[in-house]
Formats: C-alpha cells, sequence, structure tokens
C-alpha cells in the first residue's frame, strides 16, 4: 500500500510469525528478524500439541507456506537487534546480522553426515551431538545448513575435516569461516517485540535434583525426548541406561508460584504434563504418570482434555507438593519427597524418572529492548513501549493458541502507526 | 505445445547423477515439444534465473516448468510475472526416495515431467474475481471486546458500525462494581476500565454506533454484506424461537443421515423458518431499521450468565442468601455488602465453584475467570467490612500468569479462608447458612456457618441461546459450532476463522476470557475483518490460502442441482437459486477445491486448479502392459501435510516403491471420483488418499476435507463393481506431518496387498 511504512517484527517464533504475516496478507511491508538460524522458535521443539496431539509442524508449514508466497516479508535470520532510537512513526533499528558460515544449495543433513565435528546439540536441550554443519531440523524454515564456526575452526588442518571440507565442496557446499558479521539499518514505523521465552533454569531448583540425579528432566526436555526427530527417535528412555522409562513422575510447579523463583504461574505447565502423560502412555502402554500438582490448572476449553485424559486408569492425580528428589545410587531410580496436600500425608515414592515442569521465564528478563521507554513488570515482562509492541510469552505467559491471538492483535497496533496518513 | 513451454530440468542436487537426463529431455520433447528444454545445475541461481528470464523475453514463454527440488524451496525464485510456473519435484519425491541409476526411477522422473507439461497446458486464463467491494466493519456487541474492535479498527482508519442491543455501551464489564486488569501489580482491583473507551469511541467519528439495536439480518458476502440493523424489541424472540424450531429439525435430519437414513430434501417451510424468511427472497422490510454494507464483521455479543437453577443442590431458589457471582456485583455496587434476606450486615460469605453433574463438559463455562472474579468477591466483603471472613472453596484455583500475585495476596490476607474441597451440601442453619464441605485441607468433613453463599457460576456465550448474526445463508442462520462448542473453525491454529467467511468472533463469545484477553482478542478479530475487506478487494481468498486469485466458476448449464456444492462447502459459499442451482459467492470462498470434489457433473472448476487438470495429468502417466510386473498406484496427497510429509521422507533418504505417482490436492476433500474411476480405466492398478487425521480433534485447514474424501472414496464401491475390481485397491490413510516415517511402510504396506491381485486388467485400454 502506497504511503505506508514498514513495521519490524523481532523474534520469528509462532508470535513473531504471526503478527508478521497477519500485518503483511493486510497489505504492509514488514521486516522479521530472528536472532537463531530458523524460524519457528519454541514451538519447533515441541513434539504435539495440547488438547489436540496434533503436531506444531503442521501450523508451522503453513506460516511458512505463508511466507514463500508473501514477498512483502523480508525474513532475516541469525539476526540480532543491537539498538532501536527515534520514536513512534520513524525508528531506525540496527541489526547485526550473523554469517551462516555455510552457502549451500538446500542440501540437507543427509548431505553433510560425513561431517567430522560434532557439537552439543542446543535443538535437542544437549540431549545429543549434532554435526557440526547440519540443517538445523529438518522442516527448518529456511532451509539452508548452518555451521559452528568455532567448533569448525578447531578442527581445521586435521585431515578428516580437510577430506571432508573438499566432498562439501564437490557438492556445491561452500563452507566459508571467515565470513564476517554485517549490520544493517532498517526503517520502521513500529515495533512488535516477539522475543519469546527461555525455560526457567531448573539448576536453581537445587533440591528437586535437576543435574545431580541422571533421571531428572524438564518438561522441554521432555518434548524431545517424545519426538520422532530428537535425540531417541521418540524413545522415552532414562538417560542413565537407556530403559524404557515404565514409571514416570511428573513434578508441576517445579519453580512456578514460588517466590524464590518464578512467582507466577506459567499457565501452560499443568497441560504439558497432561499432554506429556500421554505421550508416554502412547509409547509404553504398560507404563503409568503420575502427575503431582498444587492446582491443576485446564482452564475453558482444557477442562474437556482434562476429563479425558482423567479416564486413563494408568495416569495418576496426586494434589501435593514435590520438595526433594534425590536418586537411588545403584538403580538410579528418582525419589520423590513431598507432601499429598488432601490426606497432609508424606509423599514418598520411587520412580524410573522424574519431569520437572519447569516455567516460562519471558527473555525480556534478561534480554531487555534496546529502546528507551519500555517499562516492564517485577517479572521482566514487557508492559509498554511507545510504538513498540510486547506480544506472546514477553507479554505474559500464555498456550500458542494464545499467543496466535495476541500477535494477530499486536500486528493491528503496529499498523495504527505505519498507516499512511 | 500450448501455452508456449520452456521446461529447466536441475542437475545439480544428484539429480544429474541418478537420472538419464538425456532421456528425460528425450520424453519431454518428443511428446511436449516445449519451446525450450534445458538442463543445467541449480536453476535458483541468479545467473541461471537471468537465463530464464531471457528465455521469457526473447522466446516468448507463457510457461516455465522448473523440475529440480521441491516446491517448498526457492518458491520466490521461481516467480515470473505473466508467467504460469510450474514445479516438479525430481529431487525430493524422486532421487531421494528410489534407487539411482534404475529404470523403475527413470520412469517415475518421466511421467512427473509429463504430469508437469500437461498441467500447464491446463491452466486458464482468468483474472481475479474482484467486484466493487467495501472495507467497513461491522462490530456486533457493545461490550469489552466490542468496543475495542470499533475502537482499533477506526484507528487504523476503517468506517465501522457498532451494534448494542441495550442502551448504553459497556456490557457486562461496565456494570461489575471493580474489574481486574491484568495490568502491574496485579493485586489491584479498579473502577470499570471501560468509561474512557467508552467515552472514545462515542467521540470517534468513524464509529457509528446503533444502540437499543440488533441485527436482524447479514445477507451477502465478504466485502459486500448487507446488515439490516433493527431497534431492539419482542421481535427477537420470535426470530429466535424460529431458529430453534429450524435447527432442531436439521439437526434430527443430521442425525438421521449419519445413522444411515437418507435426509430428505428441505422443504419450503423449513427453508422459510431459517430466519423467518425464504433465501433468495427480498427482505421485508416493514419495520423501522438501517442497512449497511459492510466488509466483514466481527461479532463480540459476549456471555450471559449461567443459568443458576440447577444448582439447586447448592441451595440456590431455596435460600435467598444464596446467589450467584452476577448477583453479588450488584449488592456490591450498592455500598456496603447486606443480606437479600434481612438487609443485614453480611460478615461471612462462602464462595463456591459450580460445577454441573452429568455434564459432558462440566467446567467448559467455568473457567480462569470465575476463579479470578471468587478472589475478587472476596476481596469485596474484606474492603466493605474488615471483620468479614470469606470462605472460598474450590477443586482447582486457576489464576493463570501474573494474577497468581493477586492469588498469592489474597493468601496472605487472614480473612480469607481458602481449601480445596467439595461442596456436599447447602441448608439453613439459624438465620444463617450452612455449608459442608468434604475433602479439605483440614480434615475430610468441614461445616461452616455463614451468613452468604456465592456460587460461582459460569459464562455461557449468547451464540449458546441465538444466532446473533442471522445470516441469510442458504446453510441457516447459524455460525457452525466446533465439536467444543465454539465458533472458530480450527482450534489453535487458526484462531479468528469461523466457518463462515469473513466474520471473526471476539471476546467471550470465543471462551471466557478476562478483560485483558477479551481487549488483546478484540483487537485481533479487528485486524482480521480488515484484513478479509483488503484482500477481497484485491481478488485475494483469506486464510489459509490468503492471496489465492483463483475462484471456483460453475459451467450452470450442467447441473443437476444435486446440491452437493451446497451441502459440503464447510464455509456456505454457496446460495441457492429458485431453480435450485448452486449460487456461488466467490468472497465467501476459501478456495479449497471441496466442492470440485463433490460435484458428480465435474462443472465446477478453479483457473489453475480442475477436474480436467488433473484428470489429465493422470491420463498422462505412461501405464506399462499387464506382463511388465510394474504396476502403477496413484497416491492423492494434501498438499498442506502430506505433501511435505514426502519432503521429509525424501530428506531423509527414506526408500519406498518407485511405482506410485503422487498428485498433490489443495485438500484431499478435492477428491472427485472421476479421476478414480478414470485411472481404474486406464490401468492403474490402485488409488491411495494420504490426508491429514479428522475427527474432534481434526488438522484439516478446511474443516472436514479428510473426513469428506473418505466418505466419498467409501461411495466408490459401485464404480469398482462395475470394473470388477476388488476393493482394497483404493484406500485412505490418515498421516501428520511428523509422521514421515509412517510413510514407506504405508506405501509398501499397500504395495503388498495389491500384489495378492492381478494387475488391473484395463491395461492398454
Amino acid at each position: 500500500m502506497a504511503g505506508n511504512k514498514t513495521i519490524l517484527v523481532v523474534g520469528g517464533g509462532t508470535s513473531g510469525m504471526t503478527a508478521a504475516l497477519e500485518a503483511a496478507e493486510v497489505g504492509y511491508d514488514v521486516v522479521l528478524v530472528e536472532r537463531q538460524a530458523y524460524l519457528g522458535g519454541r514451538v519447533a521443539q515441541l513434539f504435539k500439541y495440547f488438547p489436540k496431539l496434533c503436531p506444531p509442524t503442521c501450523g508451522l508449514e503453513i506460516n511458512f507456506k505463508r511466507l514463500r508466497s508473501r514477498p512483502n516479508v523480508k525474513v532475516h535470520t541469525l539476526a540480532e537487534v543491537q539498538n532501536i532510537s527515534g520514536s513512534p512513526g520513524d525508528f531506525t533499528v540496527t541489526v547485526k546480522i550473523n554469517p551462516r558460515y555455510v552457502d549451500d544449495h538446500t542440501a540437507t543433513t543427509k548431505d553433510v553426515e560425513e561431517c567430522p565435528v560434532e557439537i552439543s546439540n542446543d535443538f535437542n536441550y544437549q540431549m545429543n551431538k549434532v554435526k557440526a554443519i547440519r540443517l538445523p531440523y529438518e522442516m527448518a524454515y529456511p532451509m539452508n545448513l548452518v555451521a559452528d564456526k568455532d567448533a569448525l575452526a578447531k578442527a581445521k588442518g586435521d585431515s578428516a575435516f580437510e577430506a571432508f571440507a573438499q566432498s562439501c565442496a564437490a557438492k556445491g557446499i561452500r563452507l566459508d569461516l571467515d565470513a564476517q558479521p554485517y549490520t544493517m539499518e532498517i526503517k520502521a514505523a513500529s515495533i512488535v517485540w516477539a522475543t519469546g521465552w527461555r525455560p526457567y533454569d531448573a539448576t536453581k531448583l537445587t533440591k528437586l535434583g535437576y543435574g545431580a540425579c541422571a533421571n531428572v528432566i524438564t518438561n522441554v526436555m521432555m518434548e524431545r525426548l517424545a519426538a520422532p526427530n530428537g535425540p531417541t527417535a521418540g524413545q522415552i528412555v532414562r538417560p542413565s541406561d537407556g530403559k524404557k522409562v515404565n514409571n514416570l513422575a511428573f513434578v508441576q510447579c517445579a519453580g512456578s508460584r514460588d517466590r524464590n523463583h518464578l512467582p507466577y504461574c506459567s499457565s501452560i505447565c499443568c497441560l504439558a504434563s497432561l499432554k506429556q502423560a500421554t505421550y508416554l502412555r502412547e509409547f509404553n502402554p504398560d507404563a503409568q504418570a503420575h502427575i503431582f500438582y498444587i492446582d491443576l490448572r485446564a482452564h475453558g476449553r482444557f477442562e474437556v482434555f482434562y476429563e479425558k485424559i482423567k479416564q486413563d486408569d494408568k495416569i495418576f492425580l496426586t494434589k501435593g507438593k514435590i520438595v526433594n528428589i534425590t536418586e537411588d545410587a545403584a538403580t538410579k531410580d528418582v525419589i520423590l519427597e513431598g507432601e499429598d496436600i488432601l490426606s497432609g500425608r508424606k509423599i514418598r515414592r520411587t520412580f524410573d524418572m522424574a519431569v520437572l515442569a519447569t516455567g516460562m521465564q519471558p527473555n525480556t528478563s534478561v534480554d531487555k529492548v534496546p529502546a528507551s521507554g519500555v517499562t516492564y513488570d517485577e517479572f521482566g515482562f514487557v508492559v509498554s513501549g511507545p510504538g513498540i509492541y510486547s506480544t506472546g510469552v514477553g507479554r505474559r505467559p500464555m498456550d500458542v493458541a494464545t499467543c496466535m491471538q495476541d500477535a494477530t492483535g499486536v500486528a493491528l497496533k503496529a499498523i495504527q502507526d505505519a498507516v499512511g496518513r | 505445445m500450448e501455452p508456449k513451454t520452456g521446461l529447466y530440468i536441475d542437475t545439480g542436487y544428484g539429480i544429474g547423477e541418478a537420472l538419464d537426463i538425456e532421456a528425460l529431455k528425450g520424453v519431454a520433447t518428443d511428446e511436449f515439444k516445449p519451446a525450450v528444454c534445458k538442463a543445467e545445475p541449480y536453476w535458483s541461481d541468479p545467473d541461471k534465473i537471468e537465463i530464464i528470464k531471457s528465455d521469457i523475453a526473447n522466446e516468448g514463454l507463457k510457461a516455465v516448468v522448473i523440475a529440480g527440488p521441491s516446491v517448498r524451496v526457492y518458491q520466490d525464485v521461481f516467480k515470473f510475472d505473466g508467467v504460469i510456473t510450474e514445479r516438479v519435484n525430481l529431487r525430493e519425491h524422486v532421487i531421494w526416495c528410489q534407487p539411482a541409476n534404475h529404470e523403475d526411477t527413470q520412469m517415475l522422473a518421466e511421467d512427473y515431467v509429463r504430469m508437469g507439461l500437461t498441467k500447464v497446458t491446463k491452466y486458464q486464463d482468468k483474472p481475479p474475481f474482484t467486484e466493487e467491494t467495501v472495507k467497513s466493519i461491522l462490530v456486533i456487541g457493545g461490550g469489552a471486546a466490542g468496543l475495542t474492535a470499533a475502537l482499533d479498527a477506526a484507528n487504523a482508519g476503517y468506517e465501522v458500525f457498532l451494534v448494542e442491543k441495550e442502551a448504553e455501551l459497556g456490557g457486562w464489564a461496565n456494570k461489575f462494581f471493580k474489574a481486574f486488569t491484568g495490568e502491574p501489580p496485579y493485586d489491584q482491583l479498579v473502577d470499570s476500565p471501560l468509561k474512557s473507551k467508552i467515552d472514545a469511541v462515542k467521540s470517534n467519528a468513524k464509529i457509528k454506533v446503533f444502540a437499543s439495536s440488533r441485527v436482524y439480518a447479514i445477507s451477502g458476502a465478504p466485502g459486500m454484506f448487507d446488515a439490516v440493523i433493527r431497534p431492539d424489541g419482542p421481535w427477537i424472540d420470535e426470530l429466535n424461537h424460529k431458529q430453534d424450531t429450524w435447527l432442531k429439525v436439521q439437526l434430527a435430519r443430521q442425525k438421521q443421515a449419519q445413522e444411515g437414513g437418507v435426509a430428505e430434501a428441505q422443504t419450503d417451510e423449513e427453508k422459510a423458518a431459517a430466519g423467518g424468511w425464504a433465501v433468495g427472497e427480498e427482505l421485508s422490510l416493514d419495520f423501522p431499521h438501517e442497512k449497511v454494507r459492510v466488509g466483514a464483521v466481527v461479532l463480540a455479543a459476549g456471555w450471559r450468565p449461567e443459568d443458576p437453577a440447577k444448582y439447586e443442590s447448592l441451595g440456590y431458589g431455596k435460600y435467598p442468601d444464596v446467589i450467584t457471582n452476577a448477583q453479588m456485583e450488584e449488592l456490591a455496587q450498592k455500598g456496603k455488602i447486606k443480606r437479600p434476606s434481612d438487609g443485614k450486615d453480611v460478615h461471612s460469605i462462602a464462595f463456591l465453584e459450580c460445577r454441573e453433574e452429568n455434564s459432558e463438559n462440566p467446567f467448559l463455562n467455568n473457567s480462569y475467570v470465575t476463579c479470578l472474579v471468587t478472589l475478587k468477591q472476596a476481596k469485596y466483603l474484606r474492603e466493605s467490612n474488615q471483620n468479614g471472613r470469606a470462605y472460598i472453596f474450590y477443586e482447582n484455583m486457576r489464576t493463570p500468569g501474573q494474577y497468581e500475585k493477586f492469588y498469592q495476596t489474597m493468601q496472605d490476607d487472614p480473612g480469607v479462608f481458602l481449601s480445596a474441597g467439595k461442596v456436599v451440601g447447602v441448608s439453613a442453619d439459624g438465620a444463617g447458612l450452612a455449608v459442608n464441605v468434604k475433602d479439605t485441607l483440614l480434615g475430610e468433613q468441614l461445616k461452616v456457618k455463614v451468613d452468604m453463599v456465592v456460587l460461582a457460576t459460569g459464562m455461557v456465550p449468547v451464540t449458546e441461546d441465538s444466532a446473533v448474526v442471522n445470516l441469510r445463508y442458504r446453510q441457516g442462520p447459524f455460525l457452525p459450532k466446533n465439536p467444543y462448542g465454539f465458533n472458530d473453525s480450527h482450534f489453535i491454529c487458526f484462531p479468528y476463522e469461523t466457518q463462515r467467511t469473513g466474520i471473526y468472533t471476539a471476546g467471550c463469545v470465543k471462551s471466557p476470557m478476562d478483560f485483558q484477553g477479551a481487549e488483546s482478542d478484540a483487537t485481533g478479530a479487528a485486524l482480521k475483518a480488515i484484513q478479509c475487506a483488503e484482500l477481497v478487494s484485491r481478488g485475494e481468498a483469506v486464510h489459509p490460502r490468503a492471496g489465492d486469485q483463483s475462484y471456483p466458476e460453475l459451467f450452470i448449464t450442467r447441473c443437476t442441482q444435486c446440491k452437493r456444492c451446497t451441502d459440503e462447502c464447510p464455509f456456505g459459499a454457496y446460495d441457492e437459486k429458485p431453480d435450485g442451482t448452486p449460487l456461488p459467492n466467490p468472497t465467501r470462498c476459501r478456495r479449497c477445491a471441496i466442492c470440485m470434489g463433490s460435484c458428480p457433473e465435474r462443472i465446477i472448476s478453479f483457473r489453475d486448479h480442475s477436474v480436467d487438470m488433473i484428470g489429465s495429468m493422470i491420463k498422462s502417466i505412461g501405464v506399462p502392459d499387464e506382463y511388465s510386473e510394474k504396476p502403477r498406484v496413484i497416491v492423492f496427497i494434501c498438499e498442506n501435510d502430506a505433501y511435505p510429509v514426502v519432503d521429509m521422507a525424501g530428506i531423509n533418504r527414506l526408500q519406498y516403491s518407485g511405482f506410485v505417482r503422487f498428485v498433490p490436492l489443495r485438500c484431499l476433500g478435492n477428491i472427485n471420483l472421476v479421476w478414480i474411476a478414470d485411472a481404474l480405466s486406464k490401468g492403474i492398478d490402485g488409488i491411495m488418499l494420504i490426508g491429514c487425521k479428522y475427527g474432534d480433534d481434526y488438522q484439516c485447514h478446511f474443516v472436514k476435507g479428510s473426513e469428506l474424501a473418505s466418505y466419498r472414496v467409501s461411495k466408490v464401491a459401485e464404480t469398482l463393481q462395475r470394473l470388477v475390481l476388488e476393493s482394497e485397491r483404493i484406500q485412505v490413510f490418515q498421516l501428520g506431518i511428523d509422521e514421515y516415517g509412517k510413510l514407506p511402510d504405508m506405501i509398501n504396506g499397500f504395495m503388498d496387498t495389491l500384489s495378492q491381485f492381478d494387475p488391473n486388467p484395463y491395461k492398454g485400454f
């Protein structure tokens, strides 16, 4: 639309992609910047959505499809916003673009599986290794390889690596470890801030055994463990010995609703655990899942899902607070201790594995919006900013559907500043 | 060949090594004679794009076929203005899933090239559907959501008509004594946050408010809706009654049809009852009204309190001092909280969670909002009476997000007693009431004496009681409901789409939500309404095929008035003409092409997607003779999920039978049985259909496409019988987008089944 100005969307997860596409489909020019090498954010790492138990990649794919056919959205991955100056209607934003260090013709991980250098796999929350040059995940958008410069630079000169580098060249895959980042300036009328969340650092929950007990994992790790493209190809097995999990505990509010950690409720963890209980039950029909919760917060239409899960006689729900987790030194089983809220009795039970339902912490609690005038609440969620609109979990904890809803609205707020008048 | 076509075979990615490229070119040039046929690596490279562009200019190409990687990559690169661009997937669908330099792999590649070249001959040069459209927005409901939608649309420059049934704007949120806003510091109550919004709406020149009015009828389609706005009156009850009667008949018919009975044709009386009028007839508007033309509609009609009569077991109706949370708001408005029965000061209140016994969804309307209201009203008591005691019994206290802080503040208040517990009953106890609770934090049984009981009743969307939008659609006046009882068509991923294009829901008609939630939801609905108006003005489809400029065209003289298109369209795109033929409304169309599949006369087509196009592609497939032991199977795949599944299988180099030929459809609901019949009669040995999962948690982007496909295929038995073929030759599969690992077994298993039968005897005919 002539006379209208550009909208900048920061963060390419579900919220950011939605805001960008909704504004673009009205007819506005949008620039979407994402810190990672791929779009999709945390949703790309989920196995299924509650309550439909459908694959999140289905929803991502439709958005990628929309992006491919919508030239008025420019996407920059590996991009970091460094500075925002100006005012609503007239912002200047400095963005640093990091190199991919590899240029290819949409090759796939299969084409680089000979790579001798491996790095810890962030996508799988460090549960396995991945090649230092790879496609971030199978459905990644953009579908381009990315390389870890530091790891590869160390291998330079090794004969195995040099041979690999040559085989790449033969396939039209060009490695360039000397590539340099560059900065660009974007003029925008308004900015949507959708930088999302990070899982609360479970190592801070010293009593709950994360890090100390081999078979205590977090809910985000559980998503990867159950996913066919995860570290175990969907096998829900114990990290300590690879044994099939038969008896799994979910510890709700691990650090959430806790004045010493995250005082607020992340609003999705109860549903996530109910959902993850179905992962286990489907993978291993003999297995039991036991959920320890304070309040089971399945609100609105999620009630229907909750009711459905309750029908499963191998999913147990106990209103109880787990305060301590240790491991059996010999078996590596986990021992949960706490209090049954209704009976007042002590809980002490042993499980194959425990999943800590950790909460969502807004990334803005750590990485602030590099602009003046942005206000935050006491937890680090963005409250407001002139011409800068926060959406998704950067605003308050919410599920994916609500993120899409919220981001659609924020697209209109951004448009109001960009209308050519 | 026509149109003048260039074929560009990509030899990169290993394609050149895995296939006999010269032979492939030979097939193309011998059979199709394209104006240009070139093979080079990486046509997506900028210098190669220039070659294509100069061919377009110099040779006057009207179509370009790129045979290389999947359409899922380089879509933005292979884009040539005014030139039909077709992609043939030789990478993911051929060389990555088949052995290199194998006869069958080569035949597969050749068939895909044939199909691609055939497809471009079937494009029709048609302009997009653009009639004169308007971009103004109709907002139904003047509560928190409606006011927000109106204001946000107006602030983006759009004209708005706002209809509110009551004399005053504000809805429920304005009637409340105090509100929680979801703004920091999160534990404070404020006066109604709507006052300033109401003023802003009233003073906005772009918003016209119709108070004490309702929508009498909406006809037309996105970009050209005509809404009749009528002052409120007893007519609405009469209309609701007629619509209810109509709906009951419809539901009974549906049930009858599902149970195998044959649904009778709709009688004229029933049609007329749909909205008190016959569809297609001129509305008689012999009453005061205003008619407005709008581009899109936001339905923000809100909620009403749940009927408390069903909570007799909790003392409602029996004791005057058992009231609902809605009544509590009225009491609190009046100042110091006094008992309804005797006007005495209230010192203690028990707040009880309401759970509808024997209900399928006992808490559906009773959400986190009710928990927050309970906490808020406990605060009313504590602020009204320093010695007041509030007892709150609940099964699960739901205070999501930052509202937890509000809950924590209330927990810290010594006058608020919170406990999990199940209420057994409420009885009279002297001048007060006794509440019996079990399974509490303080023991198994507890009896609490209180002055008053407040029931936390739920919020019922008003669409539960009436159509509100009163559509003059052939499919009736209502917005269809999803299995959860709400109006959105695809829960989770498309939160705003309904089954009536251009009508977007916001606020508590969608789900119980707090003020902040309703506000952000309404802004989103306003965006979608604006977007819809803009898209249709450009002749483009709305979500999820936003930007698609094709639309269905009907060769109506061949129509047999079977009404399948009208019945099967999930979005109510077709009305009906007096002669019984369908009346398409192109701007209501989502371009799923389910109607194209439904039509037995094959008279519905899109400029770039038609029965003839797909049929011709299938006909172009080479069918080896019955002695070759090379069966052929057509696999119809949904392009949304199944196509990427096949790509993912390729990316992971999963191998499967090379005898299959994938034919992508816009939605599996496209499937027209004639393709199956034609394929079988030309010697194709088997047909697979792969689409998304259906049922209550359906994944179909078009609500019921994959389900309809299954239904249609179940009716194909007759064709098979006529051809004397085994029914196992046709199978429908459901596959999630992440289940690519299952694809090889699915295909190979089907091939195993086929191997039990003789080759299709129609080969060579």
